[in-house]
């Protein structure tokens, strides 16, 4: 691997008000390699990515691209210099065709049509060159999470990106959709091109990176040869002390069933059906893990639990009170009264309303409780109290619940999302995905907290499409396929077996 | 990139001023080309409203109209609903007022008869929001056409009534008899000591629009549905998952922004014209959805927004009079620049002044 430097950062400082979101950032990448960086929630990992993408401006510091020093005054400014970014929510237009969405923005003239054509053909040929195959042609909307991240990184290659910025692309996609991605970074890398990663799966820093960047608290504090770190060494640097990586939990002792599903089936706006005759239970003390691939119905079924989505037929029990799901009368804040509490897998669309302070966030579906204040006001004294007792539990940072939402990190915006739900001592609490975005040291502390909810007696239902967290965390695990329940196992079962009730294999031939 | 870092005081104050200032400047433009001198017009425009009694008095009655239309406006947009149906539900508003002083000027003094000239602006104005709410609501049918429908709808019905049933006995005109005393509201100058409006038309109904403005700021900030409307108006999917009724919500938001705009009513009718007669909301309805823009939907903006548009009536007049060369419509113009600028174009000097906010703050925070 040749030493010529791809990016260089020097004395890299950004502040928003009272936050040091970067302190004296210094940072070398290597020519044509994969270059991980890895950090607490809140780090100042993604600012520091907007910075070289130039969404903010550097308070002070340096920046080299490929030797020379460049200001990096707008993304245009920073696609001219050959960086490419994809982000972690997309930016693509729904409606569009894949190609019409790789030309945006770079249509080349002001015939379209000529741009097409020219557009058509370098697409195939990046196509060949980094295995990165989407049909051109494909509305962008219909497509899976996976294949529209390929648009984003299309585009980026489209505009001659020679530096590559990730943040956290993997946190949506299946283990076989990230595997793909990361082999077609080390084409990129083997081509010449320069990654860069941002991930807290720190499985994946081992498996694709060949140098890896620590931060913590806006500090760069180490740089390491992947293939000379271990996981543990890695995570101590990121949280200051050792960090569990299992999960410590005794056998449960279930109880009473609190949540009786019967009969559900769920029928989306498509009319395809994504529930199918799903039952099951999940008792005092004890946690339900949901297997299965992303898409397999598991959303659906918390939403229609939950009362949010209707559900054609089915009859969920919450707590003793037995509620049907089918009827016109669905309120969510009424099956919520009965004891239930959510986190819903999507906390940008459906858990938080970013644009509010975090104290508005922390009371979202129990404003109407009478701790948020006496009648119709609210009483934001006794709002600031809970939200803050939120932040300091749950080490949500910056600790301020004044702050807008959409300035916290997004680790920090679950975290709110959890401490909000969790706290309020449910009976039956639903989650999906509890640990998406959040780093090491907070999946810890959330896994603890899940486990301690378990003890006290209340049943959890968990939905991950990460197997390793349903296995650590559940007491029994459900196998979801195509809108079925298609298994129940043990949580020791063989991840291979799980895999396949997971691909659709039928339970026969899985046993 | 989401809204870029600026000091608040800076979106809310500064911002506004700027526009406005933009407004000016391409006004004075037009004055200019038409042989005028535009720092002449600018300070009869401003004396005009500003600088006698009876201007001033005439500007705090045109801003009392903004600011019931500004706040129905504001209120929708918390929800992320467009009523621009204010002037049909002003309009309406109007048959709540003339029903309470009509049945009671007669009988009791105007304190009495206010309660319920109050009480039917806001039912009335509610009720004619209440339809383009519930289809709104229920079958998705948009309130920014509806409303619109609604405000043609409203303009039949009140030429239809006062004409064939409301008209004053062997009149030709379309309006109902003058109130009595028991439906006329004191003007600001007799309650105010030492104050004189001369003949300006400024009249209780501007305490009453402050009092709206504190109702509005407590609804939306301090309490529960408040913060309903707000989750809705942010994030529908949030809202519903938080056990938000989308159906309750657009209704109670639509009928609480029909009952402000109703209220606008109160001041032009009771206030001044002491009958109900036709086209009297004369384009306050739509003017407020200006003032709510420019105010920033917060009940505050909205008052110095509809200060600032008393005084382009105001002043506006005074300008026509003062000189010949710019004629009413010239006013209409300037009036529609600042509505443009203040409005439309809102957003067109955000991005560079959130630059000079990033350039201005850099060297500030590092000090090394
Ligand atoms: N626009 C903003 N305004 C105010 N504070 C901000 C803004 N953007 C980021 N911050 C703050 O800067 C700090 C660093 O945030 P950043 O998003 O870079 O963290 P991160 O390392 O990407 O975390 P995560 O792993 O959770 O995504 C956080 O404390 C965050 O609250
Ligand atoms: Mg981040």
């Amino acid at each position: 691997m040749s030493e010529q430097l791809a990016i260089e950062l020097e004395g890299i400082d950004k502040r928003f008000g009272a936050v040091q979101a970067n302190k004296d950032i210094n940072l070398k990448v290597k020519k044509g390699s994969i270059h991980g960086i890895v950090g607490e929630n809140g780090a100042g990992k993604s600012t520091l990515m907007s910075i070289l993408y130039g969404f903010y401006h550097a308070d002070g510091g340096e920046i080299r691209i490929d030797g020379k020093t460049v200001t990096i005054a707008s993304s245009q400014a920073a696609i001219a210099l050959g960086i490419g970014m994809v982000h972690q929510h997309f930016m693509l237009v729904e409606n569009f065709t894949v190609l019409e969405n790789v030309i945006l923005g770079a249509e080349g003239g002001a015939r379209l049509s000529k741009g097409i054509g020219r557009a058509r053909a370098e697409l195939k040929r990046l196509a060949a060159d980094y295995d990165l195959k989407v049909d051109p042609d494909a509305i962008t909307g219909d497509l899976p999470v996976g294949l529209q991240q390929r648009v984003e990184i299309l585009k980026a290659l489209f505009r001659g990106a020679d530096i590559l910025i990730l943040d956290e692309p993997t946190g949506v996609l299946t283990p076989p959709e990230a595997d793909h991605l990361f082999r077609i970074l080390r084409v990129l890398r083997d081509e010449g091109k320069t990654v860069l990663l941002i991930t807290h799966k720190l499985r994946e820093i081992m498996a694709v990176t060949d140098e890896v960047s620590v931060m913590r608290r806006g500090e760069m504090v180490a740089t390491r040869e992947t293939s000379k770190t271990s996981m543990g060494e890695l995570a101590e640097l990121m949280v200051g002390r050792r960090v569990l990586l299992d999960v410590e939990k005794t056998p449960a002792q279930p109880g009473a069933p609190f949540l009786s599903v019967e009969g559900l089936n769920v029928r989306d706006a498509r009319g395809v059906d994504v529930v199918k005759d799903v039952s099951f239970e999940v008792r005092a003390g004890e946690i339900v893990g949901i297997a299965g691939v992303s898409g397999n119905g598991q959303s659906e079924l918390l939403e229609a639990i939950a009362g949010i989505r209707p559900a054609r037929s089915g009859v969920v029990t919450i707590d003793g009170t037995r509620i049907d799901l089918a009827a016109a009368r669905r309120d969510p804040a009424e099956i919520r009264s009965y004891g239930l509490a959510h986190v819903p897998e999507d906390r940008h669309r459906m858990g938080l309303v970013t644009r509010f302070h975090e104290y508005e966030n922390a009371i979202l579906g129990y404003h109407r409780d009478p701790a948020c204040g006496r009648g119709a006001f609210l009483d934001l004294d006794a709002i600031r109290a809970t939200a803050r007792a939120g932040i300091e539990k749950y080490d949500i940072r910056p600790p301020d619940c004044a702050l807008k939402t959409a300035n916290f990190s997004g680790g920090n915006q679950q975290k709110i999302v959890l401490a909000r739900e969790i706290e309020r001592d449910p009976a039956v609490l639903l989650v999906g995905q509890p640990t998406r975005g959040v780093d090491i040291g907070a999946i810890e502390f959330i896994h603890k907290r899940l486990v301690a909810l378990r003890d006290a007696g209340k049943a959890v239902l968990l939905v991950s499409v990460e197997l390793d967290e349903v296995r650590a965390l559940a007491d029994r695990v459900l196998v979801m396929f195509d809108g079925r329940v298609v298994g129940e196992r043990a949580p020791e079962t063989a991840e291979s077996e799980l895999g396949l009730l997971m691909a659709g294999a039928t339970q026969e031939a899985a046993e | 990139m989401t809204a870029g870092q600026m000091p608040r005081w800076a979106d809310y104050i500064l911002m506004p001023a700027i526009n406005v200032a933009a407004a000016f400047f391409v006004s004075g433009l037009v004055v200019l080309a038409i042989g005028e001198n535009p720092i002449d017009a600018v300070r009869i425009l401003v004396w005009g409203a500003f600088g006698w009694n009876e201007g001033i008095g005439f500007t705090l009655f045109y801003a009392t109209n903004f600011i019931f239309t500004g706040l129905a406006v504001a209120v929708a947009f918390h929800a992320s609903l467009f009523n621009i149906g204010g002037e049909g539900q002003a309009y309406i508003g109007g048959l709540g007022v003339a029903f309470a002083c009509l049945a009671l000027d007669r009988f009791v003094p105007w304190w009495v008869t206010l309660p319920f000239a109050v009480a039917g602006a806001a039912a009335f104005g509610a009720a004619w929001a209440y339809i383009p709410a519930v289809l709104q609501a229920k079958r998705g049918s948009h309130v920014v056409i509806t409303t619109i429908m609604f405000n043609f709808i409203a303009a039949s019905l009140m030429v239809y009534l006062l004409v064939n049933v409301m008209a004053k006995e062997g009149s030709m005109q379309p309006e109902t008899r003058t109130f009595e005393d028991g439906g006329r509201l004191p003007l600001l100058d007799t309650i105010l000591p030492g104050v004189d409006f001369g003949s300006a038309p400024a009249n209780l109904s501007f305490v009453l629009a402050l009092i709206a403005c504190v109702f509005t700021w407590v609804l939306i900030w301090r309490t529960k549905l408040g913060y309903e409307i707000r989750t809705f108006g942010a994030n529908q999917t949030a809202a519903v998952y938080a056990g938000i009724s989308p159906v309750r919500i657009t209704v109670i938001t639509m009928l609480i922004s029909g009952a402000m705009a109703g209220m606008m009513a109160v001041n032009e009718i009771m206030g001044s014209q002491h009958r109900l007669l036709i086209e009297f909301v004369s384009g306050y309805g739509f003017v407020g959805i200006a003032v709510a823009l420019m105010g920033r939907s917060h009940p505050l903006g909205i008052l110095f927004a509809a200060l600032l548009f008393g005084m382009l009536y105001q002043g506006g007049a005074e300008l026509a009079f003062e000189m010949p060369a710019i004629t009413r419509d010239m006013i209409v113009v300037i009036q529609a620049l600042v509505i443009l600028f203040a409005g439309a174009l809102e957003h067109m000097f955000r991005p560079a002044l959130i630059k000079l906010f990033g350039v201005l703050s850099a060297p500030a925070t590092r000090p090394a």
